[in-house]
C-alpha cells in the first residue's frame, strides 16, 4: 500500500480512536439528550396547546339548522311550507382544475354566467374544508338524472338536498306574508351569525320578514369527528335545534281569493279587517309575482323586469301605495264637524255644484260638475251630503273647521301613522296641517288647503290598510283596533301585548249611528229618481240581502286646470282618477270592513264598489272555500 | 496489542452453554435482544397507525424476518472478508448510483430507485448507508494514523463521489447523511482539529451559496421549519400535524390506537417517516423516550463492539455503521420534532419499508461479525 514508507502505530492509534470514539458517543448523547428536551418541550409544556389544536383539529361544530315554521291561514291552508329541492355543489378540495369541471357541467346541465359567479362569491366565504359550496340550485328532474348518470367524469361534484320556503298559493298570497330570500353576504353581516350559521334564507317581506325571529328557530349544533379529509367519521354530541313557530293567521285564503279574483287584471288593492278584532281577513294587491321565484334564486334579467315594470309588481299598494283619500273621508269630516259644533244633522245648504271662497274667484266643483251644467245636488244636508257625496256640502264645512282641527280628527282614524302591528313595511300617509305645510314645502296654510282636504285631495295621503282601519273605526262606532295577521303562535309574541287604542273622542252614540245610517243610504237608499239614490245604489245596492254602509271615492292624479272639462278619454290611462270604496257589513252588527282601491279606474261607486260587494257577500254567505292549489302545485307536493 | 480494562465486558470463560452457542453462531444477544425490541416495538406501532391493517403489518413482518434472517448471515462472514470486499461493494453502489441517474424510476420529482426484474423496486443509496464506510475503513484500515493531507483528499474524493451522484438524482437529505457516515469514519481516523475547523469555516463560508444551489422546494422546507404557520396547509402542514400528535400525547400518551392525529389521517405519511409522532401522541413522552433508550443502547453496544476489535478496519466499520444508525434516527426523530427540515428519512427499524431494515440490519450482521470474529 502507499503508506509503505510510515509503520502504523497500534497502540496511538487505538488511543486515539477510543478519544474519538467516547466524544462522538458523547455528542450522540447531546443530541439525543436535545431530542428528549424538545420532546418535553412539546409533549410537557406545550401539552395544553397541542391538545387543544389536537381537538380543533378533529372536532367540528357543524350547525343544524332548525326547520322553518310554517305559516296557516285562518282555517289551517298552509301558506308557507317547506319542502326539498336538489342543488348541485362542488367540493373544492376535491377539484384539481374547477374551470374544467365547471365547464363540464355545463356540458350536462346549463350553467349562467350569474351562477358561476355567485359560486365563486360563496366560495371565498369562510366554511369547514370538504363542505359542498352549491354551484347551481334547484335542478330539475331531469337534471338530476343527467347529472346522475355522468357521476364518474365529477369527481368533486355532488348533488345535495336542500330544504327551502314554497308558496303553495304563489302570486295569491304574496304580498301578504312576503317570502323569504337566500341570505347574501349583506345580510350575513347584519345578522347574528351564531344563529344564522345553518342558515340559508331569511325573511325579506312580509310576515315572513315580520316574524322572522319566531319563524326562525333555533340552530342546533352537532360536534362531530371528522378526518383529515372532512369526512365525517362519529357524532360526539348534539344540541338539538328549536324548530321554528308555526304561525296561523287571520288571513282567510278563500276570501283572499276572493278579493284576488273581484279585482282582476286591474292595478289596485283590496282589504279587509274584522272590526272586532283588527284581524287582517284579505290582503291583496295587484299586480302580484310568485314569490317561489325568489326563495330559489331570480337571474337578474328577471329580477330587473319585475323592478322595472311600469306596474310595479314588487309593490305592495295595499300599504305602500299611498293616495288621496278622495270622498272615502267624508264621513270622518262631518263627523268632525259634528263634534267641533260647526254643522249638525238638520242644517241645509244650497248646492249649486260649485264652491267659493270668500273674495276670491276659484271656483272648488262638485264631482258631476262640467262647463255646461254646473250640476249640483241642490237642497244638502249632512245625510244626503253623504249618500250623494256632495263636494261643496264638505267644501263649506272643511272651510269651517279649523286647519289642525281637520288634522286633528283625521287622524284619531288612524290617518297619518301606521297602527298596524305587524304589516311589515307599512307607510304612515300624511295628514297635513299647518306646521307640517311650513317645514316640509316651506309655505303658509291656505284656507284652500281647508277646502282640498274637505273632500279628500290636497296633501292628504292615506294607504288603503288605513282606509280598511278607518272602516274598522267607523264600523265599531269609534273603537279603534290595530290591523294584524297573525292570528295565533305557538308561544306568545312581544306583540301580543301592545296597549289598546284610545276610541275616537266626540261624536256622540247618535252621531255615530246617524253616520252609518247616511253610510247606508249610499249603498241602500234607491229607486228614487233623479239625484235622490245613493251614489253606488245602481251598481251595487239593487239586489243586496244584508245591510252594507259603505263610501265611494275618486282621487285625482293629475290637477284640472280652472274651467277646464275632466275628460277621461284626453288622458292616458296611468293619469286617471283613482277609484275608491270603503264600507262594512252588517252595517249594525260588523264582522267585517272592507277597503278597494283600484288605480286609474274611474269612479268609486261604479269601479270600486262592486269589488267590495262580491268580497263582503263571499264573507257573509259563508266561509268561501279555499281555492284549489293548481295540478302543478299538487304534483310537486 | 493489549485490551483495554473497559472493554472486556463479556467473560470469554462464561460457563453458560447457551452463550457459547450464541457465540458459536457469531450473534450478539445484547444487539439481537435490542434491535428485536426496537423491531417488535415499531411493528406494534405500525398496527397502530395502518389501523390494523394485517395485510401491512404482516408484509411488514416477513419483510423484517428476511432483514434478520439476512443480519444472522451476515454476521456469518468474517470481517477481513468484508474488508476485501469493501472496494468491489463501494464501485457497484457508484454504478448503480449512475445508473439511477440514467435508468433510474421517479416517484414524485425524484429519481431514486432502481427497477430490478424479480426483486422490485431498491434505493441503491441504501446500499451506499453500508459501502461507504466501510470503502473508508478499508482505505484507512492499513495506512497510518491520523491520515495524511493526501489521504484526506483521496478520502474526500471517495465520499464526494457517491454524495454528489445522490444530490444529483436529487435527494438531498439522504447525501448529507451519506457524507455524515463517510465524515465519521474520517473523525474516527483522526482527522486532526485543525482540519475539522478549516471544514466548519468552510462550510460557514459557503453558506450563501450552499442556499442558492439548493432547489426552492428545498429552501422553502428549510424556511418552514422556521415558521410553519406561514403556509399551514401547505409546506407547513406536516410538520404542524407532527408536532401537534406529539404534543397532544403529553406524558403518556391517548393509548394505544387512541390517537386522533394519526387515526383521522391528520398527521401525513404516519406509518413511514412520520411514525415517531404516532408513538408520541398515543405512548406520549414515556413512548419516545423508551425508544431513544433502546435507540441508545444499541448505538453505545455497537460503540462498545468497536472498542473491543482489535483492526483498524474493524474498529471504523464498526463505530461508523453504529453512528450511521445514530445519524438517521437522530435526523428522523428531529424532522418530526420540528427541529430538522422535513426530508424523506424513515425511522431505522420501525418505519414501514423493507429496503431501509435490510441494509440497517446488514450493517449490524457486519458489526456482529467483528464482534464474533475478534478471537
Amino acid at each position: 500500500m502507499a503508506s509503505g514508507m510510515m509503520i502504523k502505530d497500534g497502540t496511538s492509534e487505538l488511543r486515539m480512536f477510543m478519544g474519538r470514539a467516547r466524544l462522538l458517543f458523547a455528542a450522540a448523547l447531546v443530541l439525543t439528550l436535545i431530542l428528549v428536551a424538545r420532546m418535553l418541550y412539546l409533549q410537557v409544556l406545550q401539552h395544553e396547546h397541542h391538545q387543544t389544536r389536537s381537538e380543533e383539529n378533529r372536532m367540528q361544530m357543524v350547525p343544524v339548522p332548525p326547520v322553518r315554521g310554517l305559516i296557516f291561514d285562518r282555517g289551517g291552508n298552509p301558506l308557507a311550507e317547506n319542502r326539498p329541492i336538489f342543488n348541485l355543489a362542488l367540493i373544492r378540495e376535491r377539484i384539481e382544475d374547477l374551470d374544467g369541471l365547471i365547464d363540464a357541467l355545463a356540458a350536462v346541465t346549463p350553467i349562467s354566467a350569474d351562477e358561476i359567479e355567485d359560486f365563486h362569491d360563496r366560495l371565498k366565504r369562510a366554511r369547514r374544508p370538504f363542505e359542498p359550496v352549491v354551484l347551481k340550485f334547484a335542478l330539475t328532474d331531469e337534471e338530476v338524472a343527467a347529472l346522475a348518470v355522468n357521476r364518474h367524469r365529477f369527481l368533486g361534484a355532488e348533488i345535495s338536498v336542500e330544504i327551502v320556503r314554497h308558496y303553495p298559493y304563489g302570486a295569491l298570497a304574496a304580498h301578504a306574508i312576503g317570502s323569504v330570500r337566500r341570505i347574501t353576504k349583506e345580510d350575513l353581516d347584519a345578522l347574528d351569525r351564531a344563529r344564522y350559521s345553518g342558515t340559508n334564507f331569511i325573511g325579506k317581506r312580509g310576515i315572513e320578514r315580520f316574524y322572522e325571529h319566531a319563524l326562525h328557530g333555533d340552530v342546533g349544533t352537532q360536534w362531530v369527528e371528522t378526518d383529515a379529509f372532512g369526512r365525517v367519521r362519529r357524532t360526539l354530541d348534539v344540541s338539538p335545534t328549536v324548530v321554528g313557530q308555526n304561525l296561523r293567521l287571520h288571513l282567510d285564503i278563500g276570501l283572499q281569493a276572493v278579493a284576488d279574483e273581484a279585482l282582476g287584471d286591474r292595478r289596485g288593492a283590496v282589504v279587509a279587517i274584522d272590526p272586532r278584532s283588527g284581524g287582517v281577513l284579505a290582503l291583496v294587491s295587484k299586480p302580484s309575482y310568485d314569490p317561489n321565484v325568489f326563495v330559489t334564486g331570480i337571474d337578474a334579467k328577471h329580477y330587473a323586469a319585475l323592478v322595472g315594470s311600469r306596474d310595479k309588481p314588487l309593490v305592495n299598494r295595499a300599504i305602500n301605495g299611498q293616495y288621496a283619500p278622495g270622498s272615502t273621508i267624508k264621513p270622518i269630516l262631518g263627523l268632525a264637524g259634528l263634534t267641533h259644533g260647526v254643522v249638525d244633522w238638520e242644517e241645509e245648504i244650497v248646492d249649486p255644484g260649485w264652491f267659493r271662497l270668500p273674495g276670491q274667484s276659484r271656483l272648488y266643483r262638485d264631482w258631476n260638475w262640467t262647463p255646461t251644467n254646473p250640476g249640483g245636488q241642490g237642497i244638502v244636508n249632512l245625510n244626503r251630503a253623504i249618500y250623494r257625496s256632495s263636494n261643496i256640502f264638505f267644501y263649506t264645512l272643511g272651510h269651517r273647521l279649523e286647519a289642525d282641527q281637520l288634522a286633528g280628527f283625521i287622524r284619531q282614524f288612524g290617518y297619518g301613522e301606521v297602527t298596524s302591528v305587524d304589516i311589515d313595511g307599512a307607510v304612515a300617509g300624511l295628514v297635513p296641517d299647518p306646521a307640517w305645510k311650513r317645514g316640509a314645502k316651506g309655505e303658509p296654510w291656505y284656507p284652500g288647503d281647508n277646502v282640498n282636504i274637505g273632500i279628500g285631495q290636497g296633501d292628504l295621503l292615506v294607504t288603503p290598510m288605513q282606509t280598511a282601519a278607518a272602516a274598522a273605526v267607523l264600523a265599531n262606532r269609534g273603537k279603534r283596533v290595530r290591523p294584524r295577521l297573525l292570528l295565533a303562535s305557538e308561544a306568545p309574541l312581544l306583540e301580543d301585548d301592545l296597549p289598546p287604542l284610545p276610541s275616537v273622542a266626540g261624536p256622540s252614540a247618535d252621531d255615530w249611528e246617524r253616520m252609518v245610517d247616511a253610510m247606508q243610504d249610499v249603498v241602500h237608499r234607491g229607486d228614487l229618481g233623479y239625484q235622490q239614490n245613493g251614489t253606488a245604489w245602481y251598481h251595487i245596492g239593487q239586489d243586496i240581502d244584508y245591510r252594507m254602509a259603505g263610501k265611494s271615492g275618486t282621487a285625482q292624479v293629475v290637477e284640472i286646470k280652472q274651467g277646464q272639462a275632466y275628460d277621461e278619454e284626453e288622458l292616458d290611462e296611468y293619469s286617471q282618477k283613482h277609484a275608491w270604496f270603503i264600507a262594512f257589513a252588517p252595517a249594525d252588527a260588523p264582522v267585517i270592513a272592507v277597503s278597494v282601491l283600484v288605480e286609474n279606474g274611474g269612479g268609486g261607486s261604479s269601479v270600486a264598489a262592486p269589488v267590495v260587494r262580491k268580497v263582503l257577500d263571499a264573507y257573509l254567505s259563508e266561509a268561501p272555500p279555499a281555492p284549489a292549489v293548481s295540478g302543478q302545485e299538487l304534483a310537486n307536493r | 496489542m493489549s485490551e483495554p480494562q473497559f472493554v472486556r465486558s463479556l467473560p470469554r470463560h462464561s460457563g453458560l452453554v447457551v452463550r457459547a452457542g450464541l457465540r458459536r453462531l457469531h450473534l450478539d444477544p445484547i444487539l439481537w435482544v435490542l434491535l428485536i425490541m426496537v423491531i417488535l416495538y415499531g411493528l406494534i406501532m405500525l398496527y397502530s397507525a395502518v389501523e390494523r391493517d394485517t395485510d401491512i403489518v404482516g408484509g411488514q413482518i416477513a419483510r423484517v424476518c428476511l432483514a434478520l434472517v439476512l443480519m444472522a448471515m451476515a454476521a456469518q462472514v468474517h470481517p477481513a472478508r468484508y474488508r476485501r470486499l469493501a472496494p468491489g461493494l463501494y464501485a457497484v453502489g457508484v454504478l448503480l448510483l449512475v445508473a439511477v441517474l440514467l435508468a433510474g424510476v421517479t416517484v414524485k420529482g425524484s429519481q431514486r430507485w432502481l427497477e430490478l426484474p424479480g426483486i422490485g423496486r431498491f434505493q441503491p443509496s441504501e446500499l451506499m448507508k453500508i459501502a461507504l464506510p466501510l470503502m473508508i475503513a478499508w482505505y484507512f484500515h492499513d495506512r497510518p494514523l491520523p491520515p495524511t493531507f493526501k489521504d484526506l483528499l483521496t478520502v474526500a474524493a471517495l465520499i464526494g463521489l457517491p454524495v454528489a451522484l445522490i444530490v444529483l438524482e436529487p435527494d438531498l437529505g439522504t447525501g448529507i447523511l451519506a457524507l455524515a457516515g463517510g465524515l465519521t469514519v474520517v473523525f474516527l481516523a483522526g482527522l486532526s482539529w485543525r482540519w475539522i475547523l478549516y471544514g466548519l469555516l468552510a462550510v460557514v463560508a459557503m453558506a450563501p451559496a450552499l442556499w442558492f444551489a439548493l432547489q426552492p422546494y428545498q429552501q422553502q422546507r428549510i424556511l418552514t421549519l422556521f415558521d410553519p404557520g406561514k403556509d399551514p396547509l401547505g409546506a407547513g402542514w406536516n410538520i404542524i400535524q407532527s408536532t401537534t400528535a406529539l404534543g397532544s400525547g403529553g406524558l403518556f400518551g391517548k393509548g394505544l390506537h387512541d390517537g386522533t392525529q394519526s387515526q383521522l389521517k391528520f398527521l401525513p405519511e404516519s406509518h413511514t417517516d412520520f411514525i415517531v409522532a404516532v408513538i408520541g401522541e398515543e405512548l406520549g413522552f414515556a413512548g419516545v423516550a423508551a425508544l431513544l433508550i433502546l435507540y441508545m443502547l444499541i448505538v453505545a453496544r455497537g460503540m462498545i463492539i468497536a472498542a473491543q476489535s482489535k483492526y483498524t478496519f474493524d474498529r471504523l466499520a464498526a463505530s461508523s455503521l453504529t453512528m450511521v444508525f445514530f445519524v438517521y434516527l437522530f435526523a428522523n426523530i428531529a424532522m418530526v420534532a420540528g427541529l430538522l427540515p422535513v426530508v424523506g428519512l424513515p425511522l431505522p427499524l420501525v418505519s414501514y419499508g423493507g429496503t431501509s431494515a435490510i441494509t440497517l440490519l446488514l450493517g449490524f450482521g457486519i458489526i456482529m461479525s467483528i464482534h464474533s470474529h475478534r478471537s
